[in-house]
Parts: structure tokens; C-alpha cells; sequence
């Protein structure tokens, strides 16, 4: 498979704090990549850095073919935001065309079939009152309105109740899979890595580990990554 | 008082225009948490009033001058850092009210800080009519973005929006807004005519489009019912606006 992403030297300070330092890695077309690594490792750092929102040094590439969809770690809409399902997937939709809409939800939630129920219902809620797994659909059903071959994931099930993780994890294998998208996931829990992802990458600041997940996520890895005690992540990973 | 006279006519003309495009930008400052900022923001044009009276040009000029450089400065500061805007601007807006009033000329400086829509001239209201209809259509133009970055700065401009050059843009349509309100409200008031059809509008609206149009209509309402009971009654127009407005404001709440 080509490459669609190449990252060389990466690093990114502020206020002269290095936050990441010299990462390089590359990832192939159609390939899932989990990131791990303790609170403050400089993971949504890295996404923003690889879409370009922040100023870093070293070289990020992307393929010609990559057209990136980004799906923010956990947004908190106010309750009372005057702004419906409806109008916020409608900014996305050209021409303001329902087909889009209803094809979008379709795909990521299959309980979403029923076209009058999601207009009079679904569509016509509040974003502020959506549960926290009704929100990151709709979030993903956002970002792949416009076809996105590439998807960055920042914790997509924080927020979001047990049951719904779930849900949200076989979503995103779904999508991954039909619409051959390459994805980059964040996410704190190495169950989904190990479940969910073809390479991994744990993150501290720099790359501490990079490989398949079996061969990547040791004990050793672990807990470079974490401190010392790391046995429940490890028990986590024992299920599978 | 005749319904004719052509005093009346102007002001209420520079009311509701002022008025409609003031509700309408208003519903974004509320989304974009901007209450308060904009209130100080208004004081700011006190100053700019002052100087155009001292070298007796268009009032309106000189506020939306310092208004605009305010807003500059409101800008920087919020793509800087997002901690200390609130207090510098509490710093810099109070400071430029207290320049403003020493600054202003005795007899013009109650027009300035109360506003005096009675001696509204043809002039004004051909420049409120321009002036609202250009703002209202350029917000409408920019909404979309406005509000995405309202949901989430990251989710926006990821999605290849310049939400600072929204936010410019913005700044700059609150900006020439205000300076026409003033000559309605005065600059201790106009944060009312912004703020407060929003506030109504918001607590009736189930969705974004009724948002807009509600706080268009309250705001068109609030000014032209206000500059009427206030040549009815001969009362000062600024304060009567304000609590029409109020009025409509607590007759949304029973309805919340």
C-alpha cells in the first residue's frame, strides 16, 4: 500500500516548553494507527500539528489523495444553543440538500433509517441536549458528509456511556472498512487498540513504541509509558 | 406631535434600522459569550465622540474610529491569550470613558453617553438605512462560519474556516453597529440594543434560523416602539428603548 502520511522531525513548543519532540513515523493508505500515552503526552497536539492548526518544526506530508476529516476530542455544546441537528449538519450539505444528510446518518448509526422519523425528530433536537453518543455520531456523520479519506479520531467515545463506546468503536471499524478511509485514533484505552487498530504508537513527548500492537504494547513499553503501575492496562489486554 | 413630522420620521427610520441590524449581530455576540465585552466596548466611543465634536466632524466618524481601533485591539489580544481580555478590556474601556467625558464638550456630552435621536438629521438615517443593510447582509454571509466557531474553534477551522478573519469581520460589522446605535441609545446604553433582543430571542427560539429572526424582529420592535411612546410622551428616547426592550425580555421569560 502507498503511503499516505509522512511525518519527519516533528517537534512543537510552547512558550519554549517542547510539548513534542522529533517524532517521525509514516503510515500506509487504508491503515488504522492507535495512539496511546498518558494525559499531557502531546497527542491532540500531534493531530493538530498533522491538520495544520498550529506552528511546529520537522516536515509533515500528506498524500496527494488525502482529504482529512477530524472529529475533535469531546466538544461541549451548550444546552441551550440555539442550534439544531438539522442546521448543523445543513452548513456541511451543498445546497442544503437532505439526501446528504440522511446518508451521512444512515451510515453511522443503522438506527437512523427511518427518514421521517430522523426529520421530525433527530434532526429538528437541540446539539445541547444530544447524549454523548448521539453527539459523536453526528459528529462523524459531519465529517464524512464530504467524503474524507483519512479521519482523525481524538477520543471519540469520551463522553459517551459504556454501552455507546462500544457502539461507536464497531462504527468506526464500519466506516473503516466500506469506505476504505486510513484512520488515526486517539484514545486512552489500549482494549480498543488491541481490538481496533492495525499499528500502534505510544507517545510521550517522543515515540516511546511503534509496531503491531502485540509486538508494540509490552510490558516493558507500558510501563516506560504510564509509570510503573500498569498491571490494569495490561489485565485489560489479557481478555482478547 | 404630528405623526408627519419629519423629526419624528427620521428618528424612527435611524431606530429601526439601527434596531434590526443591532438584534440580529447581537444573536452572535451572545453565542460568542460576547455580552459583556460588548457593553465595555460601547464606552470606548465616548472619546472618539469627544474629538469629532472638538474638530466638529460626524460624530458617528469618530466613534466608529475608536470603536474600530478597540476592536483591533479586542482581537489581538483574544488570539494572543484567551485569560486576561476580560480584565484589560474592564482596564482600557473605563479608562476611555473617563477620557471621554473630560474630553467631551459640556452640552454635547449628555447626547453622547444618553443618545439624542431628536435631532436626527437626513443625513443620519440615509447612512442608518446603508450602513444596517450592508451589516445585516454581511453577517448573513458569514453566520455559518461564525457559528461553527462558536461550537468549537478546533472543529472549524479543521474544516479549513479562517476563524479569525470571521472574527475580524465581526468585530468590525459590532463596531459600525454601535456607532449608529449611539446616536439612538447613547454609549451607556447600546449594549442594551445589542444584548437584550438577543437575550429575548434566544429564550423563545428552538432553532438557529428562529434565533436570528426573532432577534431582528424584538430589536426592530424594542426601537420602533420605543422612539414612538417616547415622542408620544415626550421622554427622552435612549431610556425608553431600553426598558421597551427589557419589557419584551420579561415577557420571553414567562413564555421560557
Amino acid at each position: 500500500m502507498p503511503l499516505i502520511l509522512k511525518v519527519q522531525n516533528l517537534s512543537v513548543s510552547f512558550n519554549d516548553q517542547e510539548v513534542i519532540g522529533d517524532l517521525s513515523f509514516e503510515l500506509e493508505q487504508g491503515k488504522t494507527l492507535g495512539i496511546v500515552g498518558p494525559n499531557g503526552a502531546g497527542k491532540t497536539v500531534l493531530f493538530r500539528a498533522l491538520l495544520g492548526l498550529i506552528p511546529h518544526k520537522g516536515s509533515v506530508h500528506w498524500a496527494k489523495e488525502a482529504k482529512i476529516g477530524y472529529v475533535p476530542q469531546k466538544l461541549t455544546v451548550e444546552r441551550e444553543l440555539p442550534l439544531t441537528v438539522g442546521e448543523f449538519l445543513e452548513f456541511k450539505s451543498k445546497n442544503k440538500d437532505k439526501e446528504s444528510i440522511f446518508r451521512a446518518l444512515k451510515s453511522v448509526e443503522p438506527r437512523w433509517h427511518d427518514e421521517y422519523h430522523l426529520e421530525n425528530h433527530l434532526l429538528k433536537k437541540r446539539l445541547g441536549i444530544l447524549s454523548g453518543g448521539e453527539f459523536q455520531k453526528v459528529l462523524v456523520a459531519w465529517t464524512i458528509m464530504d467524503e474524507p479519506t483519512v479521519l482523525l479520531l481524538d477520543e471519540p467515545a469520551a463522553g459517551v456511556d459504556i454501552g455507546g463506546e462500544e457502539s461507536i468503536y464497531s462504527l468506526i471499524h464500519k466506516l473503516q472498512k466500506e469506505r476504505e478511509l486510513t484512520i488515526l485514533l486517539i484514545s486512552h484505552d489500549l482494549h480498543v487498540v488491541y481490538h481496533y487498530t492495525d499499528e500502534v504508537m505510544c507517545l510521550n513527548k517522543t515515540m516511546l513504541c511503534h509496531g503491531i500492537p502485540e509486538e508494540a504494547l509490552t510490558k516493558e513499553s507500558l510501563s516506560q509509558l504510564y509509570g510503573k503501575d500498569t498491571s490494569v492496562y495490561l489485565h485489560k489486554h489479557s481478555e482478547f | 406631535m404630528s405623526y408627519f413630522d419629519s423629526t419624528f420620521q427620521l428618528s424612527l427610520i435611524v431606530g429601526l434600522f439601527t434596531g434590526t441590524a443591532a438584534g440580529y449581530l447581537g444573536s452572535f455576540m451572545i453565542l460568542k459569550r460576547m455580552a459583556l465585552v460588548g457593553d465595555a466596548l460601547t464606552h470606548v466611543a465616548l472619546p472618539g465622540i469627544g474629538i469629532a465634536f472638538l474638530l466638529n466632524i460626524n460624530p458617528f466618524i469618530g466613534a466608529f474610529v475608536f470603536l474600530f481601533v478597540a476592536a483591533l485591539i479586542i482581537w489581538r489580544l483574544e488570539q494572543k491569550t484567551k485569560l486576561a481580555v476580560e480584565t484589560l478590556v474592564g482596564i482600557m474601556f473605563t479608562a476611555s470613558l473617563a477620557i471621554g467625558i473630560l474630553i467631551t464638550p459640556e452640552p454635547e456630552l449628555f447626547e453622547a453617553l444618553f443618545g439624542d435621536i431628536s435631532k436626527t438629521k437626513p443625513i443620519d438615517a440615509i447612512l442608518a438605512i446603508v450602513l444596517a443593510v450592508i451589516v445585516t447582509i454581511i453577517m448573513r454571509r458569514i453566520a455559518k462560519q461564525l457559528i461553527l466557531g462558536t461550537v468549537s474553534e478546533e472543529f472549524a477551522k479543521a474544516s479549513g474556516i479562517n476563524i479569525s478573519k470571521i472574527n475580524l469581520i465581526f468585530l468590525m460589522l459590532v463596531s459600525i453597529i454601535v456607532a449608529l446605535g449611539i446616536k439612538v441609545v447613547g454609549s451607556l446604553l447600546m449594549g442594551a440594543l445589542v444584548i437584550i433582543p438577543a437575550a429575548t430571542s434566544k429564550n423563545i427560539s428552538p432553532n438557529f434560523r428562529s434565533f436570528g429572526f426573532w432577534s431582528m424582529v424584538i430589536g426592530t420592535l424594542s426601537t420602533g416602539l420605543g422612539v414612538w411612546i417616547a415622542f408620544q410622551y415626550s421622554l427622552p428616547p435612549g431610556p425608553i428603548v431600553v426598558l421597551t426592550s427589557i419589557v419584551f425580555f420579561l415577557i420571553s421569560l414567562i413564555k421560557k
